[in-house]
């Protein structure tokens, strides 16, 4: 798993690479919180195009951040889910919940 | 009637989070030999990760010594190309089955976690059966075709 960040003036891109389980989502969670507190932006991305295996661990970690996001006033958006991230996005009924955006 | 079995493997490893990849990959390479969809694959790896990330979260919370937290893992293939797949833990199990099931439930506290295991595990296979005894463990098994007739 990697994670790697883009700052543009108020918008941060974060990129998620590799398989999203139990394991590695700790990881990721303490990796995306600490670039969400650094960057303090206004629009938050969390692009997913890389994830090759995602659980419903990736589901807690999506949901935790967008939570995390909006009590500190900042839009997540999750950007270009890979088809194993839309997959169970879509099961869950995520799809609904947040804000996802293709090929931007 | 049973189906006839063409195959068969089983395995155990310890209930730590750094095998939930390992389990999921060694059970997808034994459905690979019933030459099954790259989506079928993905599915099958996604249940057997919940299965044993619920084992190793939610079974064996709280223990320290993951050398005493086993996760077995048994595979039939059948003949009609269905694979049959049982993770067992000997945690402290599942008191309400049917509520542990419903959407979005979920006992931890952490705010990490969605409640969809199975829920998942349930929409990607075909049947999904649990058994669970308080302080005994929990065993869930799920068939899934992986070809069709
Ligand atoms: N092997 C197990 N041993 C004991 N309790 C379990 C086991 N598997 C599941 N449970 C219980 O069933 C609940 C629901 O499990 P499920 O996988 O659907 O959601 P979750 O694990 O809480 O969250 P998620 O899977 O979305 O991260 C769990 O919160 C837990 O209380
Ligand atoms: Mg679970």
């Amino acid at each position: 798993m990697e994670i790697k960040a883009e700052k543009n003036n108020e918008v941060t891109v974060a990129f998620v690479k590799g398989e999203i389980d139990h394991h590695n989502a700790r990881i990721a969670r303490e990796r995306l919180d600490e670039i969400i507190a650094t960057d303090t932006p206004i629009c938050f991305g969390l692009d997913l195009s890389g994830v090759t295996f995602c659980d419903s661990s990736g589901l807690g970690l999506v949901m935790g951040r967008m939570r995390k996001c909006q009590t500190l006033g900042c839009n997540m958006v999750v950007k270009n889910p890979s088809d194993a991230a839309t997959k169970i996005l879509e099961i869950a009924g995520m799809d609904k919940i947040l804000r996802i955006e293709r090929g931007i | 009637m049973a189906e006839r079995l063409i195959n068969n493997m089983k395995f155990s490893f310890d209930g730590r989070s750094v095998n939930e990849g390992f389990a999921r990959s060694t059970v997808a390479l034994f459905a690979a030999q019933a030459d099954p969809s790259i989506g079928v694959i993905s599915d099958i790896k996604t249940v057997v990760s919940e299965a044993v990330t619920n084992a190793i979260v939610h079974g064996y919370a709280g223990r320290e010594n993951r050398a005493e937290c086993p996760i077995y893992i048994s595979c039939k293939l059948t003949e009609s190309g269905k694979i049959i797949i049982k993770i067992k833990d000997k945690g402290k199990g599942i008191s309400d089955i049917k509520t542990a099931m419903q959407p979005l439930f979920t006992t931890d506290e952490g705010g990490e976690r969605s409640g969809m295991g199975f829920t998942v595990m349930e929409s990607f296979t075909d049947k999904i059966k649990v058994l669970s005894k308080p302080n005994k463990g929990t065993t869930v098994v799920m068939e899934k075709r992986l070809k069709l007739r």
